[in-house]
């Protein structure tokens, strides 16, 4: 360990935000020495990020202090927190996507020669330079626009870094990577402890915090709960910490025999965005009765097959069927009609109208149906009658109907959802990453409802990235590899090791 | 009790609400429209002062920024009905003259009753611009062409299509640059033959009042505009086509993904907003100009429509107050020329800059935050 017990970068003491009535931290503490990685855990909406966004300037807190350096500033804006040497990385990135990696790292700071010209040789040096100091490589002449996610994450620490960050805080940085992508991530994260930096790691993601983490403090409904030095800490004991029940990991179903064939798929072709085949002649089964697990690693063609089969993209080849009838390019509003409902992979995208109230949201397939409407006309109290039910027997929170869908945090957002389409009473639901970016809590629920709708007999199609969400969860697995389904197993079979193998194309030779 | 809950109510909604922001951005326009007539060494109190004078003193004056008010409420709305939707309605300029050439065609050429000549001029201009609104609307969804662009050249469009037509043999005035009146049947402007009539004009002699407001074309358009501003009101916010159209204006992903064609909601809230605003230039020719002239450029009241829909909050109710705010403002501020020799031109730089304000919610957020701060202060002791 790196860690400098004797000198406390960051001391924030009693710190309280209040946003109206609501309070949103509540006397927070938090102590960080210089080189360690410190973890915030905490559920959606726990307060995390309001307090790094008061660190980094970005809110000011009712009441209490920081110290940076053992000395107490007050952080106004952002350009005080830099100053102070603190820099964070969002978890939505702010690049410019038609510039460069270089252009990215030195805007703000250009550096110059003569009367003020831009001086890219050595922006590109510099930036060559610290890439190699800290480990994160990077080619400073691609475009933003061209490189992976993972890629821009290392832009977005580089520039904290070229800003002289000496305390970064990374905002659910993994929430969008790939599991090698972390891999890499927590390795970069040890580099820059080593050079002396101190990383603040908000994260609601446990085995990271194991893997990462020196210290954790835990945040719960804005309130501070704990700091522990993870190493003596379960990851049971942190979820517990986190969500203040006892959570269970293990997803409880019985055993089950599935039905007859309701969803079949065969060599399907679509399209992506670029015109290029995604999906590429792939053929699926689907049962009543059964979770289908899809496995595979990000950008195999998984999201084009959602699509196509939501209606959202045109099939280009290839039929699928439901119960025999073809429903191969009906349009949205008819797949729906066909009661396949689903649980979209972005679910701000495409599963919420964020500007519509949690009532509205709740309407969105049925808003022209009675008892919502009548001959056009939106009858608000059956709207809120039916919102207000769902809200109690979901648990959303804040149970307010009336309150809009973007205040909501994630796990809530996608609460609103998973009761909307399984209010539907589908034949067949279709959950692309549902848990993604969730707490334990909220996944919990949402492997539950996933469940309960395999258990009243409907098909359940589940892509995911996480593979162990996938084997947990689903009764067959189908692993899909380059737009190909490329081998079909049992899950009480399946093994890790082999399951991996096939995603990364090993898998295929078997089929022949 | 209960009253002291209300009144904190209020406030509330004054202080956090739109209106409160729009309300000071309104005091902030003023005030610098204020600062510039000192600056040019007039007297700004004496300015305001003939401003609102021009405007309230008189029933005839006030009937006249009603008469005013009335075109632009109605683009007004048709902008922010659009905006609700999720679109840009440039066009509101060229629709309303596609709706005032119809108007004044349809007003001319056709001999009918007034309770079947007036239906028939407002629906034929409503199709007309209706079906022009439209055009852009199918651009944008079949092509993807940006509505700005698109309707901004539909305006020109527009623009020399009345100037071509205004010329026709027949339409045209023999030695003018206008159409032909449009038929007495076709007017809107309220009891119009009889206060022309000997009848109507002994008794109007006698009363002062009534005298003075017919002196102006006072039409029916206010009437419309308000009827208008219900139904865009209900709409919106009670039909099934409102949620449409805003699901899609706010996020067309989920729209799509909900079931809803995204394309033929484009489409029907383009013809839509064409529609209202081709009606404003009906009304206006049914109720004021009573023919189309020829052109040499916009008149404006698309464009005031959008200064409108932005004061008004994109809400109907927030467009009827600001279509008549802006009318006041433009009646009144043309009267501080003659009277004080002080250039009329202020109120443009006082209605720019409430626009200007009220499109940079940051600063005035920041205003009102001192103020509120202030008065919690006040209320600890």
């Amino acid at each position: 360990m790196n860690i400098d017990f004797s000198s406390k970068v960051v001391e924030m003491k009693n710190i309280t935000k209040k946003f109206g009535d609501f309070v949103a931290n509540d006397n927070i503490n938090l102590t960080v020495h210089k080189g360690e990685v410190h973890a915030l855990l905490g559920e959606n909406g726990a307060g995390k990020s309001t307090l790094m966004n008061i660190l980094y300037g970005l809110y000011q807190p009712t009441a209490g202090e920081i110290f940076i350096n053992g000395n107490k500033v007050d952080i106004t804006d952002p350009n005080v927190a830099i100053k102070k040497g603190i820099g964070m990385v969002h978890q939505h990135f702010m690049l410019v996507e038609p510039f460069t990696v270089a252009e990215n790292i030195i805007l703000g700071m250009e550096p110059t020669q003569g009367i003020g010209a831009l001086d890219m040789k050595k922006a590109v040096q510099d930036v060559e330079e610290i890439s190699k100091m800290y480990g994160l490589h990077v080619n400073p002449n691609d475009k933003i626009y061209d490189i992976t996610v993972g890629m821009q994450q290392r832009v977005e620490i580089l520039k904290a870094l070229y800003r002289g960050a000496e305390i970064l805080i990374l905002d659910e940085p993994t929430a969008v990577l790939t599991p090698q992508e972390i891999k890499e991530l927590i390795q970069i994260m040890r580099n820059l402890t080593q050079q002396g930096k101190t990383i603040i790691l908000i994260t609601h993601k446990l085995k990271e915090i194991k893997e990462a983490a020196d210290f954790c403090t835990i945040i719960r409904r804005g309130k501070h709960i704990d700091t522990v030095e993870v190493q003596n800490t379960s990851t049971a004991d942190l979820a517990s910490m986190m969500v203040g029940r006892e959570v269970s990991f293990k997803v409880e179903k019985e055993e089950k025999e599935h039905g007859e064939l309701v969803l079949s798929i065969e060599d399907l072709v679509v399209k992506d965005n670029r015109n290029i085949d995604a999906v590429k002649g792939l053929s699926l089964d689907v049962y009543a009765g059964e979770i289908l697990g899809i496995a595979g690693v990000d950008g195999n063609g998984q999201s084009e097959f959602i699509e196509a089969l939501t209606g959202l993209r045109r099939v280009e080849s290839g039929k699928i069927k439901i119960h025999g009838k073809d429903i191969t390019n009906n349009t949205p509003k008819e797949i729906i009609e066909e009661r396949i409902a689903s649980i979209p992979e972005d679910r701000q995208k495409r599963g919420l109208v964020l500007d519509y109230t949690i009532a509205e949201n709740m309407i969105l397939e049925n808003y022209n149906k009675p008892p919502f409407a009548k001959k056009g006309i939106l009858n608000q109290q059956a709207i809120k009658d039916f919102a207000r039910k769902l809200i109690e027997k979901f648990d959303v929170r804040p149970d307010n109907q009336l309150i809009k869908a973007r205040s909501l945090s994630g796990g809530n957002q996608q609460k609103v959802i998973i009761a909307r389409e399984v209010t539907n009473d589908p034949e067949i639901l279709i959950a692309a990453q549902p848990t993604r970016g969730l707490d334990v809590g909220a996944i919990e629920f949402v492997h539950k409802s996933l469940v309960e709708q395999r258990d009243k007999n409907k098909a359940v199609v589940l892509v995911s990235l996480e593979l162990d969400e996938v084997m947990n969860v689903s009764d067959r697995i189908a692993v899909i590899y380059e737009g190909k389904i490329v081998g079909i197993v049992n899950a009480k079979e399946a093994d890790e090791n082999t399951l991996g193998l096939m995603m990364a194309g090993g898998g295929t030779e078997n089929e022949g | 009790m209960k009253d002291k809950g209300l009144k904190e109510k209020i406030l509330h909604f004054i202080l956090n609400g739109n209106f409160g922001f729009t309300l000071v951005s309104i005091i902030l326009g003023l005030a610098v429209g204020a600062i510039i007539l000192q600056i040019t060494g007039f007297n700004a109190f004496e300015a305001y002062k003939i401003m609102i004078q021009g405007v309230f003193s008189r029933p005839n004056y006030i009937a006249w920024t009603i008469v005013r008010s009335t075109p632009i409420i109605i683009t007004g709305l048709s902008v922010a009905f659009a905006f609700k939707t999720g679109l840009f309605n440039i066009g509101a300029e060229g629709q309303f003259i596609i709706g005032a050439i119809t108007a004044a065609a349809v007003g001319y050429f056709v001999k009918l009753p007034a309770v079947l000549h007036i239906p028939l001029v407002i629906l034929a201009a409503i199709t007309a611009a209706g079906f022009w609104g439209a055009i852009a609307g199918y651009l944008k969804a079949k092509f993807g062409v940006h509505e700005v662009i698109s309707t901004i050249m539909l305006n020109w469009i527009a623009l020399y299509l009345n100037n071509y037509i205004v010329r026709i043999e027949g339409f045209r005035r023999p030695l003018n640059e206008r159409s032909y009146a449009i038929q007495q049947s076709a007017s809107i402007v309220v009891l119009e033959e009889w206060k022309r009539s000997e009848a109507g004009r002994a008794w109007l002699l006698n009363h002062e009042f009534w005298r003075d407001v017919f002196r102006t074309p006072l039409n029916l358009g206010i009437v419309f505009a308000i009827v208008l501003a219900i139904i865009v009101w209900f709409i919106l916010n009670k039909t099934t086509l409102g949620y449409e159209l805003k699901a899609v204006g706010y996020n067309k992903h989920a729209a799509e993904y909900g079931g809803i064609n995204v394309s033929k909601s484009m489409l029907v809230s383009m013809s839509i907003a064409g529609a209202l605003a081709g009606l404003a230039g009906a009304l206006h020719v049914m109720g004021d100009s009573k023919s189309i002239a020829s052109l040499a450029a916009m008149e404006g009241y698309g464009f005031d429509g959008i200064a409108v829909a932005l004061i008004g909050g994109n809400t109907p109710l927030g467009v009827l107050l600001g279509g008549l705010l802006f009318g006041g403002l433009k009646y009144g501020g043309s009267k501080i020329q003659p009277t004080l020799g002080a250039p009329s031109e202020v109120i443009s730089i006082v209605i720019g800059t409430i626009v200007f304000f009220i499109a940079m919610p940051k600063l005035i957020k920041m205003v009102m935050k001192l103020t509120t701060k202030n008065r919690g202060a006040k209320n600890v002791e």
